[in-house]
């Protein structure tokens, strides 16, 4: 295959752009759904009586913060420093599952105190909403983990960096639609 | 390679078939019949507006469509390929005319978006008469539930309704999406579960006028009629009366027998019957039943062997319906059928 | 020019696991089109079946509910089973050949969106014999389409097979618009590209940005019927229209994604058997951009009798009325291609015209329903039916026909006749105004849609059993294209690799190309490459392997080349979606189970290498 462009833009790099567009409208839905309902529940638990600011705040932390490791696990692997490669895309994946597992406990905790996913609009709007960026989250989670093994293998270096880029791209890509989600659910109520 | 040029010829007859076999249609249209669901034929103030609207948008597509074909095939049959011709010469733009076929159709669309939205304006928004008459319309599957708040009138199906006052409907729905259309009194609104749409308009010729549920609502959408009767001011006045009290003495045996049979059966848990111990709310309001000029929805004529075919088979004349099969005698039946066409 | 037939038949040849295995975009495009020429077939016989039920008043030949099933999968095929995979059949044949290309950005991938639509497809019909088809309409509004109204598992097999289908689609988005933005040949730029691949763009992008609000949605239908959410409950607090919006804001650009590539074909098509160049390139590429664009602005026309207001109404219906100057653009610009032209009317013109005249009557008919208040009586009439069929068949169909009769040669190495053409093209073009035009008339004279039956006191007869007569007519007129299909495969003159004298760089390789497509890539100087050819300074060379555009491609590559080879990853991963899908019918494990196939169909795709040994690793 001619490794010939038409842009200078790499192919895969620009499939993963195309589908981030994509992705916009996928997520622009659900939250334009979520702020559309805001306000209409006909029976509680309201948003208000169960969200927890400050809890929600310590993860979102933690999910900036992966894509800081995201940055650096380019930087090393750009650089051919496998090892911190290997570490910092460790860690990503790791804030990225701290991430998960706070909002697993959201979801639990919301259950608990009374909101299942069919409750109410609320219920409906933000399981789905949060979730679908949740797993989001965890297929990024599975593509570092993937990109980690390979770098192990040694199959993974400066010559296709590339790579990283891309899953990079993507993993902040899903780091600033939950600082949307975030704004508008939290911040917002 | 074969240049099928000849086609010209064929080109001519097919066209000729084609045409002949529209027109034919278009003049048949035009002429003659009754059409008593017809939008173009117009009986109220609402639905003349959207008929001027129409034709004036008609007329405008006419023209284009007229200009746009004879170009079309004058530009085929004057330059089809033919023996002995040179390459064709290059034309790669002009600007001139480009600009002109983007401000023609461009003015055209001006043309018609001002009365649009002039019409917009008026049919869209509630209507302000003080003296119009309020009708709540609950759409179900698959009938039509009406009710004159003001006047204490509940009826299913059909409705009065006086010449040359303001008619203020008022849609609901308990179920699904439908859609309220008399074609020949006006467009059409949907009933929107959760919400109240309107829709008004004013008649301007008595008369008998069908309508049908335009948006699909389930297994026997297509058979969710209904009729709107527009009688002079007095006879609205007189039907009103009538229909505001409550059942009428009912005096021949076979229809006092059913009345028992009615008050016996399942009929009393979905059907009112003013005036009477049934009181039942699911289905329609029965008290002037006699007087309707259809049966099931505008989907029978209100007749004693309809009447039968309805009770008896009910599942068999609107799949679906709500109201289950009847395991009645044909005697029972029979009565019933002498008791509810008594019931004007 | 005669072809090196023997060599490049051979791109067809293989059993059945090369077939499964193919990641070659002619192939994929070969599957395509059988696909939705077959899923065209089974559509086109619910339509027959619906016009025999209409035939007369108050005919009961169907049970009600079937009736509603029939209407609801032949919109549901015909749009997203006939009408999309034909044309991703012809993006997947053509686009790389037009643009210089040796294949598409994401061979497997492409496969992959393949076997997802077909999948989806066959899920669908399936319901049929597992407790009836959806029955909601292709529309599916709400609430008649929640548990409640709908209890059968119809409405579950729709949603299922379009989110699987639609997974396909933002696929296919992906690599085409990939593939047209990266891999054009050298000198090929936006403005040289053939009309045909620059609609294809247009279709990419507006399949990436309207498929996701259809996708959530199909969710929202989903999670509302199985997991007891409230997306669209009004006693929740819900709004039942919001399904309306979401569909809409998909299905309107959906409209456009059915009729630019026919608008691209004709592009192509006209200036072929004109022998001159398409009046206005630039004019005609821009308003396929405004279509597109203003495309995501008029979804509101589908609702103007909903009540939402007389602004909202107002600004859809200026928005409508404005998208119909970029559309008309168009019908002047081909009418100037063909003014002073030297016009062969062969099969593919034919139809090609015909689709200027009848897509001018369905363009028309719509701009009588961007009126909105016009629209309260048009709307949910058959004089909707009328339009949408006008500007579906005599837009969409006869583009794709007019792409069919003229790249069948590129594709086959055979001719097809045109006197068969000329029959099919005929009996198409009489069956479509008989059956079609009376519908103005009765849905003006109160024939509301998607009803299995009418009154007989409505006076509605004459003009349905005209309607019914004419969708007899297209079964009849269907024979001459399979008897000029069959025997143009068995038995067609061959074809050479320009038996048009057309314009464009897929007429410059063998018929059909070889699996590489091009032994030499070409470089583009000018717009219709074949017809302006550039001259190298300093040379009088106007063929050659020399950097310019070669009128035939040399018969061998002075270099080996080396395409991707064939992968079963992609029907893998194809089939644990399917699994997955199934399993949404009402089993975690069997969802569970075929997401896991899925991702080790996943890993092995990643873990195979996209490129021979010694090429970069994808």
């Amino acid at each position: 295959m001619s490794h010939h462009t038409s842009t200078d833009v790499p192919t895969r790099k620009l499939a993963m752009w195309s589908f981030i567009g994509s992705e916009c409208m996928l997520f622009g839905t659900l939250i334009a759904t979520f702020m559309i309902y805001r306000g209409r529940n006909i029976v509680g638990p309201y948003p208000s009586d169960l969200l927890n600011i400050p809890f929600i705040t310590v993860t979102t932390f933690v999910l900036l913060m992966s894509s800081l490791m995201m940055v650096l696990a380019l930087s090393a692997v750009q650089r051919g420093d496998l090892k911190g490669t290997k570490l910092w895309l460790f860690m990503t994946a790791l804030f990225g599952l701290i991430f998960l597992a706070g909002q697993f406990y959201e979801f639990s905790h919301f259950v608990h105190e009374g909101l299942p996913l069919s409750r109410n609009l609320f219920s409906s709007t933000f399981f789905v909403l949060t979730g679908t960026h949740g797993a989001h989250v965890a297929g990024g989670v599975l593509w570092l983990g993937t990109l980690f093994v390979r770098t192990q293998q040694g199959k993974l270096d400066e010559r296709n960096a590339e790579t990283v880029e891309i899953a990079g791209l993507y993993w902040h890509f899903v780091d600033v639609v939950w600082i949307v989600l975030f704004t508008l659910i939290y911040l917002l109520v | 390679m074969d240049q099928p040029n000849a086609r010209q010829g064929l080109l001519n007859r097919r066209f000729l078939l084609t045409a002949g076999v529209l027109l034919s249609a278009v003049a048949w249209a035009g002429c003659g019949g009754e059409y008593p669901q017809s939008a173009l034929h117009p009986r109220s103030d609402f639905a003349d507006r959207l008929d001027v609207l129409f034709r004036q948008i008609f007329w405008w597509a006419m023209g284009v469509f007229v200009v746009v074909e004879a170009a079309i095939l004058y530009t085929i049959f004057r330059w089809r390929d033919r023996p002995g011709r040179d390459r064709p010469k290059e034309v790669h733009g002009h600007i001139l005319m480009e600009v002109g076929w983007t401000l023609a159709p461009a003015l055209i669309l001006v043309a018609i978006a001002i009365p649009t939205i002039r019409t917009i304006f008026i049919v869209d928004r509630p209507t302000t008469d003080p003296n119009a008459l309020v009708i709540e319309v609950t759409g179900h599957q698959w009938w039509w539930e009406f009710e004159y708040p003001e006047m204490d009138i509940v009826t299913a199906n059909e409705i009065h309704i006086p010449l040359g006052r303001t008619i203020d409907l008022r849609l609901r729905s308990a179920d699904v999406m439908h859609s309220f259309w008399v074609p020949r009194l006006g467009g059409k609104r949907d009933l929107v579960p959760g919400r109240e749409t309107q829709l008004w308009f004013t008649a301007d010729s008595v008369g008998v006028y069908w309508g049908q549920c335009a948006e699909f609502c389930g297994t026997s959408h297509a058979l969710m009629g209904m009729r709107v009767i527009v009688d002079t001011p007095e006879d609205f006045a007189a039907w009103a009366a009538v229909n505001a009290g409550d059942a009428v003495q009912i005096t021949d045996a076979q229809a006092r027998a059913g009345r028992g049979v009615f008050g016996a059966n399942a009929c009393v848990s979905c059907h009112r019957v003013g005036g009477t111990p049934a009181e039942g709310q699911f289905g329609p309001d029965l008290t002037h039943f006699g007087s309707r000029l259809t049966i099931g929805a505008g989907i029978l004529d209100n007749n004693f062997e309809n009447l039968v075919r309805w009770i008896d088979s009910t599942q068999h004349v609107k799949p679906g319906n709500l109201m289950p099969e009847v395991y009645l005698s044909a005697d029972q039946v029979a009565q019933l059928a002498a008791y509810l066409l008594a019931l004007r | 020019m005669s072809a090196d037939a023997s060599t490049h038949e051979g791109l067809y040849r293989g059993g059945i696991w090369s077939w499964l295995t193919t990641v070659d975009h002619k192939r994929i495009g070969i599957l395509y089109f059988v696909t939705g020429f077959v899923f065209l077939l089974v559509a086109g016989i619910e339509g027959q079946l619906i016009r025999t039920q209409l035939a007369q008043p108050e005919l009961r030949i169907l049970h009600p509910d079937f009736y509603n099933q029939l209407f609801t999968m032949h919109g549901t095929t015909m749009v997203f089973f006939a009408g999309m995979p034909l044309i991703i059949a012809f993006f997947n044949y053509i686009v790389p050949l037009q643009i210089g290309a040796r294949d598409v950005a994401f061979p497997r991938l492409n496969a992959f969106s393949f076997w997802v639509l077909l999948f989806g497809g066959l899920f669908l019909y399936s319901s049929f014999f597992f407790g009836g088809a959806p029955d909601g309409g292709w529309f599916a509004y709400t609430p008649l389409t929640n548990r409640e109204y709908s209890p059968g598992m119809g409405m579950d097999f729709y949603i299922l097979a379009l989110l699987l289908a639609g997974v396909g689609s933002i696929a296919g988005g992906v690599n085409f618009l990939v593939t047209i933005v990266n891999m054009r040949a050298p000198g090929m730029s936006f403005m040289r590209l053939p009309l045909f691949s620059w609609m294809a763009l247009l279709v990419s992008i507006l399949i990436l940005l309207a498929f996701p609000p259809f996708t959530i949605g199909l969710v929202y239908m989903l999670f509302d019927r199985s997991f007891g959410t409230h997306f669209f409950d009004a006693a929740a607090g819900a709004d039942p229209v919001l399904w309306q919006h979401l569909f809409w804001v998909f299905g309107h650009p959906e409209v456009y994604i059915l009729i630019l590539p026919a608008f691209g074909i004709v592009s192509d098509v006209i200036p072929a058997f004109s022998k001159k160049s398409l009046f206005g390139y630039p004019v005609v590429v821009f308003s396929g951009v405004l279509i597109a664009f203003l495309g995501f602005g008029v979804w509101v026309h589908h609702m103007f009798s909903v009540g939402l207001g007389p602004i909202v109404n107002a600004v859809f219906g200026g928005g409508t009325m404005l998208i119909a100057i970029p559309t008309g653009i168009k019908i002047f610009n081909w009418i100037a291609t063909l003014w002073g032209g030297q016009i062969r009317f062969t099969t593919a013109m034919l139809f090609a015209i015909g689709l200027l005249v009848t897509f001018t009557i369905g363009g028309l008919s719509g701009v009588m329903h961007a009126s909105p208040p016009s629209d309260l009586q048009q709307t949910d009439t058959y004089f909707i039916v009328a339009h949408f069929h006008y500007v579906l068949i005599g837009g969409t169909v006869f583009g794709l026909f007019a792409g069919f009769y003229y790249w069948f040669p590129k594709a086959t190495g055979r001719m097809l006749s045109e006197k068969l053409g000329a029959w099919h093209f005929w009996l198409t073009f009489v069956a479509l105004n008989v059956t079609f035009f009376p519908m103005h008339f009765s849905g003006l004279l109160g024939m509301p849609r998607r009803t299995f039956t009418y009154a007989a006191g409505l006076g509605l007869d004459v003009f349905n059993l005209i309607s019914t007569i004419g969708a007899f007519l297209f079964t009849i007129a269907f024979l001459p294209l399979v008897v000029n299909l069959v025997r143009g495969l068995l038995k067609g003159d061959a074809a050479g690799a320009n038996p048009w004298d057309a314009h464009t760089l897929e007429w410059t390789m063998s018929s059909p190309p070889p699996h590489y497509n091009f032994a030499v890539l070409p470089e583009v100087h000018r717009r219709d490459p074949l017809w302006h050819p550039y001259v190298v300074e300093g040379s009088d060379e106007v063929d050659g392997p020399s950097g310019v555009v070669p009128r035939l491609q040399p018969t061998d590559p002075p270099e080996p080349i080396i395409m991707p080879g064939p992968s079963y990853w992609p029907i893998f991963m194809a089939t644990g979606l399917l699994i997955a899908t199934i399993g949404g019918l009402g089993s975690l494990f069997v969802t569970l189970t075929g997401a896991a196939v899925a991702l080790v169909g996943l890993f092995g795709w990643a873990f195979e290498p996209a490129e021979p040994e010694g090429e970069e690793a994808d």
